[in-house]
């Protein structure tokens, strides 16, 4: 049960938590994106980049189940 | 709200929920098995759903009805503070990709059905399977009660008033989970979920236009919440702690229902498991986008009863007749697959950890398909008469203190994936001072899920149920390293 390569990968999957459970960092009206204030527009941009983060941690994990 | 009749709506209505319930009928021909008589196939689908079933099944069974009603209504309410639903959509997935596959994998190993399973495969402990398993239960019981309050909402929208629309839609449900198993609401899922999909991207995309954009749709917002003084687009510097810790307990205790851990359960593989957890975020985008309903509810100056209102009438408004006939029969079937998982899922509980460990341990396979087969029809009645006799508060303050009490089953259903430290004893004192301590705090804060800490400086609130977790890990830990290991009984 070696998996070197999907230790690593599984990292990024901490990067979500620290993206999103820290709300001082994003609780900003500025700059606003097609009218969306800031805090709504980067906690929705978070949900493809957590997408991203999983597809790699995918491709990185052996599927031996 | 005005409550005549709309002819068309009510004709779209009743033709799409006619056409879940023939496919809900269909359902037991769908995949057929050798034998529907085994709970493996009834309860679970035969274990047997790949990537798209799955993705349906979670997806329309995660993000209920009642989310859709709800979640909108509380950023109405309140603001920024309600889409704490967003991030804690978001950082459940990366929990689930590292989290479920195993936990998978040792129930298709051993042939476990449930969580309660599960936990008394790896201890041996009849009464920590009992507390995870009643514990389940519990906290799904006013889960399925809050599907009912979402199809009351729209009910009402289209001019269905009292309790026979309800009672009837509730009881062609029972019946057709009754003898498709699982597979009803997996068939129904597909329906269920491409039509919200349409409902709320043709949304998001035309009411703003309508109302004069997005800019225009924050702006009035932001002016409600100033002229009633309460409520705010961004969080005011003491809602941090608690939208945060809100976020995560609520994605640590989701995929601990039994509801969501039978979709897990009913995948065919750990792999199918990982794509979900990159593929199901696409309905967390939808979710936060149908959380911005509320703030176009204030921007279409919606006069509203109650909050719970904000999404039917704002269709019922600014939609066609036919479409919001079709927004409507999307919202109703939305509460129709959550609440077969979730009455699926507490009579595997029920049949598995309480039936067969108590009541009749020689029962059969097909004796214990038949005994989750007649629960599920119990819990769903049981349901359906605490939302017609009890006031709908009743079910919400219970269902606020289910995310709690599930999240207490975490260390014990979880933990021993990964090590083989814990010890019976220590798990269940740390599941009870999690479980009756995070009640009395829930109880002490006149029913509010927040509790309020004060370290010298400015005060603060965190969300009782993480506090709870806190205190059960802490004890499970304590316990565990202070009595005596045993020899292990088992190798």
């Amino acid at each position: 049960m070696e998996k070197p390569r999907s230790k690593a990968a599984l990292w990024l999957l901490v990067i979500p938590f620290i993206g999103l459970l820290w709300p001082p960092f994003y609780n900003l009206r500025e700059p606003a994106l097609f009218g969306f204030p800031f805090f709504y527009w980067y906690q929705l941009l978070w949900v493809p980049i957590t997408a991203t983060l999983t597809w790699i941690a995918y491709r990185s994990t052996r599927h031996d189940d | 709200m005005t409550t005549d009749i709309n002819g068309t709506a009510l004709a779209v209505f009743i033709f799409f929920f006619a056409l879940v319930t023939v496919m809900g009928f269909v359902a037991s021909r769908w995949r057929k098995p050798e034998t529907l008589a085994h709970i493996d196939e009834w309860g679970l689908g035969g274990r047997n759903f790949g990537t798209w079933i799955t993705w349906f099944l979670v997806g329309g069974d995660f993000y209920t009805a009642y989310t859709v009603i709800a979640v909108p209504a509380l950023v109405y309410t309140v603001g920024a503070y309600g889409f704490f639903a967003l991030p804690y959509t978001i950082v459940v997935y990366p929990f689930v990709f590292m989290v479920m596959p195993v936990l998978w994998k040792r129930a298709k190993d051993f042939g476990y059905v449930t969580a309660a399973d599960v936990v008394h495969g790896q201890y041996g402990s009849r009464s920590l399977e009992l507390a995870v398993a009643a514990t389940g239960v519990i906290a799904t019981m006013p889960y399925i009660a809050l599907q009912l309050v979402g199809m009351t909402a729209v009910l009402k929208a289209l001019g269905l008033h009292g309790e026979l629309p309800l009672a009837i839609a509730f009881i062609v449900l029972a019946l057709y989970t009754y003898s498709a198993g699982l597979r009803a609401p997996a068939l129904i899922a597909f329906v269920k979920d491409i039509m919200i999909y349409i409902v709320v991207i043709a949304a998001v995309a035309l009411i703003p236009s309508k109302l004069g954009g997005y800019a225009n749709v924050f702006a009035s917002a932001d002016a409600a919440f100033q002229a009633k003084g309460s409520g705010s687009l961004l969080l005011g510097g003491n809602q941090y702690v608690a939208y945060a810790t809100l976020a995560l307990g609520s994605a640590l205790a989701a995929f601990m229902y039994p509801h969501t851990l039978t979709g897990i359960f009913a995948s065919n593989s750990g792999k199918t498991i990982r794509k979900n957890a990159i593929m199901l975020p696409a309905y967390t985008l939808l979710l936060g986008l149908l959380a911005l309903l509320g703030y176009m509810g204030h921007a279409a100056n919606l006069k509203l009863d109650s909050a719970n209102d904000v999404v039917p009438t704002l269709f019922k408004t600014l939609f066609s007749g036919w479409f919001s006939g079709f927004a409507f029969a999307a919202i109703a079937i939305g509460a129709l697959v959550p609440a077969a998982v979730m009455s699926i899922g507490a009579a595997n509980l029920f049949t598995r950890n309480f039936w067969k460990a108590y009541v009749d341990p020689k029962v059969s396979d097909a004796g214990e398909a038949k005994v989750a087969k007649v629960t599920s029809l119990v819990v769903k009645v049981g349901a359906l008469l605490v939302i017609i006799f009890l006031p709908t508060q009743f079910a919400l303050d219970l269902q606020l203190l289910g995310g709690i009490w599930i999240l207490q089953t975490l260390p014990a259903l979880v933990f021993g994936l990964y090590t083989n430290w814990f010890r019976a004893p220590g798990l269940l004192a740390g599941w009870f001072v999690g479980f009756c301590g995070g009640t009395f705090l829930v109880w002490d804060a006149g029913w509010k899920p927040l509790h309020l800490i004060s370290l010298g400086g400015e005060p603060f609130t965190v969300y009782t149920g993480l506090l709870a977790l806190a205190a059960n890990i802490g004890v499970a830990v304590v316990v565990n390293a202070l009595l005596p290991a045993k020899v292990p009984a088992r190798a």
